[in-house]
This record gives C-alpha cells, structure tokens and sequence, in this order.
C-alpha cells in the first residue's frame, strides 16, 4: 500500500465546560484518542451508537473544530492546525454529506445557486465554467432532467432528491475524500439502497476515498472495505468488512451485530439479547475498558482497572479488549 | 412572477390594500413635491420672514371651509396699479410742466359675510428730491367717502391702514356721535370701514358686511415731472389657500407637502437602516461569540439604559441639526439598541443550522457566512417590524421637532405643530393649524401600520391566531 490520502493518529477532541464564571472546568472528551488510516479510492465506515462521538470524528477529521491534540495528515500535508488561507485548499480536497439533507441546504437559495456557493468561494467566477459544472454534478447524482430542477428550492424536493443535490454539491469541486455522516438514516427505506449505491458509484468512478459515519452495521456492506467500531470516544475494534462481519471480536461489536433485525419468521418470538445500560459520560467514562459496565463478558479486577490497548489479532484485524491479550 | 403571486397574497388583506394606497398617495405627493418645489426654495421661502408673505393673511383657516360655513368667510383681495387689474385705474396729470398728479382709484367688490382681518397700502415711488403729498379716501358702497390719512410717502413707504389709531378714534367718535351711543368694544378698523351703519354696529356680533362696491382713491400731488407712482390694496381675509397660514402670514402648504417627503424618508431610512444594522451587529455576536461576543453584548447594555432623549438634547446644544444629522444621531443611538439582543438570539440557533456547517465545510468565510447564510434566513420575518417601525420613527421625528430638537430650517409636520403650539393656536381656536400635520401624521403611520400589519402575517403565518 502505498502512502495512504489520509493519517490520523491519536486525535482528540475536547470540549470545554464550565458552570458559571468560577466553576470547575471539566471537558467532554467526544473523541479520545482515535487513528484511523485511509487509502486513495478507499470506503471506510465508522460505526457506533448514539454519542460515542462518530460524528464529530468525522467533523474534526475535516477541521470543522479544532482538534485538542493529535494530528491529521492529508495527502502528506500536516492539516491538523492550518490557518485559515491553507484551510481552503483542505476545503477544496473534502466533502461533507450530513445526516439532514432538508436541514443542509439553505431554505432560501435555488439548487443552482447552492450548487455555486462553492464554486464561487472557491474563486471560479466565470458564469459559463460555473453553469457547466454545476449541469455535470448534477447529472453525475442523476438529478435529471436537470431543468426540471436547477430553478427549484430545496422545500419543493423530495428527501431523495435533496440528499442528491447534498452529494452533487459536496462533490463539485471534485474532493479527494468525503465524509459521509450518516447519509441515510433519515431516509425512506425506499431510497436508502438508491443513495448508498450512487454513494458507491461515484466512489468507484470517481477516485473518491470515503468515511461513512453510522449506526446501522447492515449498512456498511455496501461499499465500505474496512470498518471501525467506535464506542465511547474510542476505537474498539477494526478489520476489513467482510471479516468484521463474519468474525466479530469485541463483545460490543458482537452485540451491534446481533440487532440486526433477520426477517426470518422463525426469529418472531425471539428476544434478542442487548447489553444493559446505556453509553457512558463522556465527561467523567469508567475507569478501565470503556465498556465494562456493560459488558457480558467482564473480568473483575482486570476490565475495570486498566485500559486495554489495540492490539492485532489477525490480517488488519485490531481489537481493543482484555480477551484477546 | 414571484412578486405578482405576492401582491396577490397581499392584497387579500383589506388593511394592507388601504395602507398601501395611503402609501403610494404619499409617495406620489413627495415625488410632486420634490419636483414642484425643491427644497433650497421651499425652505427659502419657510425661512423668508414676515416681508415675502406681506399679501397673506395672518393665522387664517384654509378657504374650504367656506363650504361647511354658512357665513361666508372673505378671501384675500390684492389689488395693485401694475397688474392691469379690472377696477384698478391710473392717471396722470401734468400741470404746467412743474408738477403733475397721480389719481389712482381701486375699485373691488366686497361680497363676504365676515369682515377682513386687516388692510394695508403700500407705495413705491421714484422722485428725487421732494416727496408726493398722498391723500387716500374710502368710498362706500352708498357713495360716502372718508378721508383716511393725508401724508407725504417716501420711495418705499406702506400704510398699514388698520393700525391707524387716529383713523379709528376719528370714525368712532364719528359713528358716536351720530347715534348717541358709544362703543362698547374695540372695533376694529375693518369693522368700522365696511360694516353697516346702524344700531348693530355696537356690538361685534351683530355688525353686518355693507356688501357692494368700495372705492378706494388715492390722490397724490407731486412736485416733480415725471414721476410714477405705484400702489397696491391688500384687503386680507380670513382664510387663505388650501392649507391656511400661521403666525407669520406663511402658506402652510409648503410644510404639508415638504412633510411627507421628509416623513417618509426620514421614516424609512431609519428603520430599514437600523434593523439591518442591528441585525448585522446581532450576526456578527452570535456568529464570533467569545469576546466578540462579550464586547458587542456589553456595549449594547450600555446603550440600552442611555436615556435617549438627554443624549439627544446634549448633541443638539453642542451641534446644529440639520434633518441628515438628526438621522445619523437616532440611527447612532438606536443601532446598538435591544433589537441586537433579539437578533442575536435568532443567528444563536440559526448558527447551529446544519446549512451553516456545511458552508464551512465547503470553505466559506465568516463574512460570507453572515451575509450570505445568516442574514437571509431572518430577513422575510423581520420586514413586517421594518414596515411597522417606519411608523415610530415618522411619530419619533414630530415628537423631537415638538420638543425643539428637529431641523430648524426644515419644514415638517412636526414643527407645524410645535409653531401651532407654542403660539397657542389651540387657545385661539385655530384647530386647523393642529389637526392639518397630525392628520398627516396619522395617515402616514396607520399606512405603515396597516401594511406592516398584513406583512406579518404572510411572513409569518403562525403568529397569525394570536
């Protein structure tokens, strides 16, 4: 493999809080820790539940905050602290694709003028170029005819169509890599497969590296080659797709795969088994492995005291828990 | 398209329909206005003094309301030897080449139920060395002639023939005399040249308007050759124009009509100007945040609790207003006002909006992000309070010049009020010099009003309910 798009190592982020002008000053760690590589033309997915800080790895990933400490490099280049003027060459590498598409476009602009927001931030102002490249993204998201829609306002489109124009928007200016948070969760079932597959397609014929955030492991196997499994601002395991899938190792990523609803009508008086309680504060976690209250296999004076470490298990497969070592 | 389907939308609303007419008939008078009489010349003329406005009446109604008065209230006659006026001829008689005589004689019809309120004559004449001995006579309707004065003139000389004290000691104890009666008030010398001479002319309420034809003959003997002579007739009345006068004989037409240019602009100008202001400051807070935020918040507490009407007072005795000062000042004052607080609170939630986040993402800056993400999300809501505070700042403008603080120069609605009010026009029963710029002032702001009224309710339709 050869020197990866993108490095992270050991990225933190913290956020500060304090109650009233003298009070104590505690941080909540969204992101403790976390690496992560990523090849050119790669999918990666990062999975976890709600609040185990997978989106804002994703968001300090692409320096919408500023990470607390570690470092991310991209294409060789140390983005980690860029100023603002470097910053707009790492816009212009990078895409997002939020969760909301009715929520990530302005209400008040029309399709053609949202899609040549970025274009003229990035300081293409002839009209004709920005015509001409807004018609081929939006063909390449297969929003066509595209006359039918180029006048239109994000309100007059159907929750598909305005994930579309998000993805035709976020790869206008032709990125490297994009995040993609949790692209379909807040869509039909219907259009879901749709979305993920022109995810897929645009990846493939476009020399798109992408980070897909979600919660739903069934999802992954549609395009992503590796995932990580997040849980409490930590990476707890990861391997490529299809051995995460066959063999889980972490009690935690074992649990996220056994709720995966199986239609099968034998299962419907099954009770499937999930982990008790709920995900830690981030702002005080327990002590030891991060999942310890919760898990079904833990070891006491062990589990609890110390921080197990990453460690490899098979080809490319890493696990962070106390029974692998 | 979108504005026709907007206009539509409107216009469901009987008030915005109503407001809007005001509003365009406003607009139309102000553009009238600025291109009939622009404003060098109109303040000019609010500025000339007593002598330009010699041929007006003094605090006189508009003439309209003649037609809701039975008594018919008499017009102002202006009759003068240069016009060529019918009934006003001139002679002159040369008399062996020494001297020569000037007869004038102005003859008008007097058809007014109600007595003038004053009389003057006034005189121009270009001898060189002696002046002309001036013998000025009154002939009634019935052919009785009064000698009113005989005096020499000098080149420029007016006789202010009402304020002739001697002339009406004279007719007094004349009309006296003839009826053994003496007078019970003091009757005014208009009174005693044109009312009818009979018992009812001792008591003011019953003196009656000898109506006919009056000659007034002007004979003057000058001691030179060639010298001319000219005279004019003010007989005032008591109304005038379509607007009245005030105290100082000047058309109140002027300040009606150079009101509503001034209103409005004034009225626009400030709101538009200070809600984008205010916005633009609440974005910048809420967008920076940390000490942007703590300075701009600060800042604004501070100019909440300045008393605005002593700041203002303090400027204006340290500067002279002109109407751009006194909207730069309350634009200055009201800039950092409790509105910043509001809008503020609305870019605090907007900023979270995912849009904004991906316009980061995709490398937008905070000015653009401001200007062109935060901006245009609040706009539509705030312009029903645009429209609706034009109305505050039209009243704000009045309401300062009432209190002395407006432009000096400018003629407006308000300071037609402060004039009516500090010389009593109330007292006087001079209702018109009041109710004219407040009804002015109503309308403009019921205008606003009403259409800011509807706006909020296309704009924001949930607030519709309540």
């Amino acid at each position: 493999m050869s020197s990866p798009l993108l490095y992270v190592e050991n990225l933190k982020e913290y956020f500060e809080i304090r109650r009233g002008p003298f009070g104590k000053r505690s941080y909540v760690k969204a992101v403790d820790g976390v690496s992560l590589t990523l090849a050119g033309r790669e999918a990666i997915s990062i999975v976890g539940e709600s609040g185990c800080g997978k989106t804002t790895l994703g968001k300090t990933i692409l320096r919408l905050y500023e990470p607390t400490d570690g470092k991310i490099i991209f294409r060789g280049r140390d983005v980690t602290h860029l100023g603002w003027r470097e910053l707009k060459w790492y816009r212009r590498e990078t895409g997002l694709v939020q969760q909301d598409p009715f929520g990530a476009l302005p209400p008040f602009m029309t399709v053609k003028r949202i899609l040549e927001e970025p274009l003229a931030i990035h300081g293409i102002k002839d009209r004709k170029e920005r015509e001409k490249r807004v018609y081929k993204a939006l063909e390449r998201v297969k929003l066509t005819p595209i006359e039918d829609f180029i006048n239109k306002y994000p309100h007059m489109l159907s929750g598909g169509q305005q994930q579309r124009l998000v993805i035709a928007r976020s790869i206008i200016l032709e990125p490297k890599m994009i995040v993609a948070d949790e692209p379909v969760s807040m869509l039909d079932a219907s259009v879901r497969i749709e979305i993920l597959k022109l995810l897929q397609d645009l990846q493939r014929r476009y020399d798109l590296s992408v980070i897909y955030i979600t919660h739903d492991l069934s999802t992954t196997r549609y395009f992503s080659e590796r995932i990580y499994i997040m849980y409490a601002a930590h990476i707890v395991e990861s391997a490529e797709t299809k051995e995460m899938l066959v063999n889980p190792l972490h009690p935690y990523t074992r649990a996220l795969l056994n709720v995966i609803p199986d239609p099968d009508p034998s299962n419907r008086f099954m009770i499937k088994e999930v982990p008790i309680g709920e995900p830690p504060n981030l702002i005080n976690p327990p002590a030891g492995c991060r999942f310890n209250p919760r898990c079904p296999n833990f070891m006491k004076g062990i589990c609890d005291t110390k921080e197990p470490s990453l460690i490899e298990v098979g080809k490319g497969h890493y696990v962070k828990c106390w029974l692998y070592d | 398209m979108l504005l026709k389907d907007f206009f539509k939308h409107l216009l469901i609303y009987k008030s915005a329909f109503a407001g809007l007419i005001i509003i365009l008939i406003l607009v139309g008078l102000s553009i009238y206005t600025i291109v009939a009489l622009p404003y060098e010349e109109a303040t000019k003329l609010w500025r000339a003094g007593e002598q330009y406005w010699l041929d007006n009446p003094r605090n006189s109604p508009p003439s309209w309301i003649n037609f809701f008065l039975s008594r018919k209230l008499p017009e102002t006659i202006v009759l003068s030897t240069d016009r060529n006026q019918p009934g006003v001829s001139k002679a002159i008689i040369s008399v062996e080449g020494k001297f020569s005589v000037i007869r004038v004689e102005i003859s008008f019809n007097y058809e007014y139920d109600d007595f003038p309120s004053e009389i003057n004559l006034f005189f121009k004449s270009n001898f060189t060395a002696s002046a002309p001995k001036v013998t000025v006579s009154w002939i009634k309707p019935n052919g009785e002639e009064i000698i009113l004065k005989i005096f020499l003139i000098s080149k420029d000389y007016s006789y202010y023939i009402s304020n002739d004290e001697n002339l009406v000691r004279d007719l007094i104890s004349a009309i006296s005399k003839k009826f053994n009666k003496t007078f019970e008030y003091g009757a005014p010398l208009p009174l005693l040249l044109f009312a009818q001479e009979d018992e009812s002319i001792f008591n003011p309420n019953t003196a009656k308007v000898t109506k006919g034809r009056y000659k007034l003959q002007i004979e003057a003997i000058c001691f030179e050759t060639g010298i001319d002579l000219f005279s004019k007739l003010v007989i005032y009345g008591k109304v005038h124009g379509w607007a009245g006068t005030d105290h100082l004989r000047r058309d109140l037409g002027i300040a009606l009509l150079w009101g509503a240019p001034i209103a409005l602009s004034f009225g626009v100008t400030a709101s538009a100007s200070t809600a984008l202001i205010q916005m633009f400051i609440g974005a910048i807070s809420a967008w920076f945040g940390g000490k942007m935020d703590t300075i701009i918040q600060r800042i604004t507490e501070v100019f909440m609790i300045l008393p605005f009407l002593p700041v203002l007072i303090m400027i204006s005795t340290f500067y002279k207003f002109s109407i751009m000062v006194l909207l730069v000042v309350v634009i200055a004052l009201t800039m950092f006002g409790s509105g910043v607080k509001n809008y503020r609170a609305m870019f605090l939630q907007i900023k979270e909006f995912p849009y904004v986040e991906a316009a980061k993402a995709y490398g937008a800056d905070s000015l653009r992000i401001v200007l062109y993400y935060l901006i245009p999300k609040v706009l539509p809501t705030i312009i029903p309070s645009i429209v609706l505070s034009v109305a505050d700042f039209v009243f704000l403008e009045a309401a300062l010049a009432i209190l002395g603080l407006g432009d000096p120069l400018a003629p407006t609605w308000g300071k037609i009020i402060d004039d009516a009010f500090t010389n009593g026009a109330l007292y006087k029963g001079l209702y018109y010099w009041v109710l004219e710029p407040s009804i002015m002032l109503a309308a403009a702001s019921l205008s606003f009003a009403m259409l800011g009224f509807a706006l909020d309710k296309i704009f924001n339709p949930k607030l519709k309910e309540i």
